[in-house]
């Protein structure tokens, strides 16, 4: 059953269009991360989902019921904010209870929903104090608790981790995953952090221009990106994109059998072995390849690599886990994520290897091949 | 190696000493000392003169300190100083400003401090423009406004009474006091206001629970403009008061500019410090947090 239904939903801020005819299906207990660049509209989404912007047209369902016309408190949401909005007059005691004396609940069961939300919380302690003495990561749990006392089956958060530094930010990652485990409620997560959205997700919305690119689990987004956008957008160092066009073996009579196609440049044939097409190619188009930098492969595995090249190494980065390579062939850039314990120098010439199967293929609109 | 270890040995190290006695300190100094003496200068004057019995402000010495020393010039001045035809001091007026000054503070800062945060935080079609409208109000000069002013007050048959100088108080003081309330509540962050509609909070909800606890500087800044614009206010006073009711300012210029008997300057000064003791002591109480909110209120936004 679906949690959360948006269908057609589109925004405008005067003349500009901030979501166009958007459609997005969450599921029961799902965890859904929104993902875009800054302007994307994503922040825009959830706002609408919590019904604190109106929208131009279009609906939204949650938990089967249509809530587009509804006040946030009537829709069955809890939301965290990136700036925590904790009420800085009221401890957070007061704080955690607000919406529920707001809602004219009995006091007791005010207290029970308090207490139980600072217990999955860890934030016990800290029921008497003000947010002003709070740390970072503290207020945002607070924060979060202030959802969960809402006993919501939908919670929304709105870059909730942005504010905090790395470190803190990889604790309360893993907590909030925990949490979602341990609730099993629906969460819908907006970011612009894609290690964030990738190690958090069930499923992963790209969005751009106002529009999900692709909506796939953080293996799909990665490894089978869509369109050009969502392959370019997604990974740290990027893919690497190389421009040519594409070829049928047969007729170009360097391989015999009548299905090899190879991707072309001046200087360079790939051979696409084991490539899945989508679309059906077409001799002679345009197209770009992309080559994720950890898929080249360097030292033994060459070898045993459907496609065997040379390039020249011109930037070593170690990034302490690993190393990125900045190398050159035939005056395309081309990064190679290595291990680090390579040697690799400025200047070496390299032997690397790729297998065309973990590559994508785009044609010229950007759609994958 | 053993070079530069010399050098670290003699070089400067540590923080840079500071000269307290330099050409720069002098003239700076000099200058504040020389200004803070001119401006001081009328006030010691004032108390001085007030100080004084008549035959020794004859003398002329306006700096030389009082040789007799005697409060009667501050008792005649609030008790019995003659203001035209009636000779009952300034209390009658000190009692008319108060009467003024705390419905005209107390409303133009409730209805203000609502509009701000309704502007800054509710925009509904069209609030730019009422904005727009409102700031705009606070350039047109007083003059245009004064005589259809009075036909209004008259046709709400509110001309020469109290109630009519405070509706025009809290009429001019509405286009500043929205400005800083606005300006504020926009420095308050949009996400608060939003986790407060999310928790169920409504408009005055949301206002009496979330945004006033943290608006209290600006909220004295506002009592501070209101207080004293409204007790130095002469116009207005003049104008819509009535004769029955003029405000201590008015009294303050019939005692002061009477044309009959013998001038009384030491009347005269302590009267007039009297009138203006109200905002010599706000300004003196509340120096800093009127800054700190006025910086507050009007750079952001």
């Amino acid at each position: 059953m679906s949690s959360v239904t948006i269908s057609d939903l589109s925004l405008s801020f005067g003349p500009v269009k901030v979501l166009k005819d958007l459609n997005l299906e969450v599921n029961e207990g799902e965890f859904v991360v929104l993902l875009g660049p800054s302007g994307c509209g994503k922040s825009t989404l959830l706002n609408c989902i919590a019904g604190l912007l109106d929208v131009s047209a279009g609906q939204i369902f949650i938990d089967g019921k249509n809530v587009t016309w509804d006040e946030p408190k009537d829709r069955g949401i809890g939301m965290v904010f990136q700036s925590y909005a904790l009420y800085p007059q009221m401890s957070v005691e007061k704080n955690l209870s607000f919406g529920l004396r707001v809602a004219g609940l009995p006091k007791h069961e005010v207290h029970e929903r308090v207490s139980r939300a600072a217990e999955i919380l860890q934030i016990q302690s800290l029921l008497k104090r003000k947010p002003a003495a709070l740390s970072g990561g503290q207020r945002q749990r607070v924060a979060i608790g202030r959802a969960l006392v809402r006993d919501v089956n939908v919670f929304l958060f709105d870059e909730p981790l942005s504010n905090l530094d790395a470190k803190l930010r990889t604790d309360l990652r893993v907590e909030l995953k925990r949490l979602h485990q341990r609730l099993g409620n629906t969460m819908i997560y907006v970011t612009h952090d894609q290690i964030e959205a990738l190690t958090l997700a069930d499923r992963i919305a790209i969005m751009k221009d106002g529009l999900i690119q692709q909506l796939d689990t953080p293996h799909g987004v990665y490894n089978n990106p869509t369109n050009r956008f969502v392959a370019g957008f997604i990974g740290s160092p990027g893919m690497n994109f190389l421009n040519g066009t594409l070829e049928n073996g047969l007729e170009n009579g360097s391989n015999n059998e009548k299905d090899q196609w190879n991707f072309a440049t001046p200087d360079l044939r790939i051979p696409l072995n084991g490539y899945a097409f989508k679309q059906a190619p077409v001799a002679g188009q345009p197209v770009e390849i992309g080559i994720r930098p950890e898929n080249i492969v360097l030292g033994e595995a060459v070898a045993s690599a459907a496609v065997q090249l040379t390039v020249d190494t011109e930037i070593v980065e170690p990034m302490g886990a690993d190393t990125v390579l900045w190398t050159n062939i035939a005056g395309n850039n081309l990064t190679i994520r290595t291990d680090s314990e390579s040697d690799v120098k400025p200047g070496d010439k390299l032997s690397v290897g790729i297998n065309p199967s973990r590559a994508s293929l785009f044609a010229q609109n950007g759609d994958r091949l | 190696m053993a070079d530069t270890t010399a050098m670290a040995m003699q070089g400067p190290s540590g923080p840079k000493p500071k000269r307290a006695i330099s050409a720069r300190n002098i003239v700076l100094y000099g200058f504040l000392i020389v200004a803070a003496l001119y401006w001081l200068l009328p006030l010691y004057v004032m108390i001085v003169t007030s100080l004084k019995g008549l035959p020794e402000v004859r003398m002329g010495n306006i700096f030389s300190p009082p040789m007799e020393l005697t409060f009667e010039p501050w008792v005649k001045a609030w008790d019995s100083a003659c203001t035209g035809l009636y000779c009952e001091g300034l209390k009658v007026g000190f009692w008319n400003s108060v009467q003024i000054l705390i419905p005209s503070t107390i409303i133009s800062i409730v209805i203000a401090s609502v509009n701000g945060y309704a502007l800054s935080f509710w925009r509904f079609k069209g609030s730019e423009i009422f904005f727009t409208i409102l700031l705009f109000g606070a350039f047109i000069p007083y003059q245009v406004m004064l005589y259809p002013l009075v036909i209004i007050l008259r046709e709400l048959h509110l001309f020469s009474s109290l109630s009519g100088v405070v509706l025009i108080h809290t009429i001019f003081g509405m286009p500043i006091l929205t400005l800083l309330f606005r300006n504020y509540f926009a420095g308050v962050p949009d996400e608060l206001f939003k986790a407060a509609r999310v928790d169920g909070a409504g408009f005055w909800r949301i206002f009496f629970q979330i945004m006033l606890p943290m608006s209290l500087p600006i909220f004295v800044v506002a009592i501070i403009l209101q207080v004293t614009g409204i007790w130095n206010d002469f116009l207005f006073g003049i104008i819509y008061a009535g004769t029955t009711n003029f405000p201590m300012t008015v009294q303050l210029n019939n005692i002061v500019n009477s044309t009959q008997g013998v001038k009384e300057y030491n009347v005269n000064m302590a009267a007039t410090l009297l009138t203006g003791a109200l905002p010599l002591i706000v300004y003196f109480v509340s120096g800093k947090l009127f800054v700190r909110g006025i910086a507050a209120g009007a750079v952001k936004g």
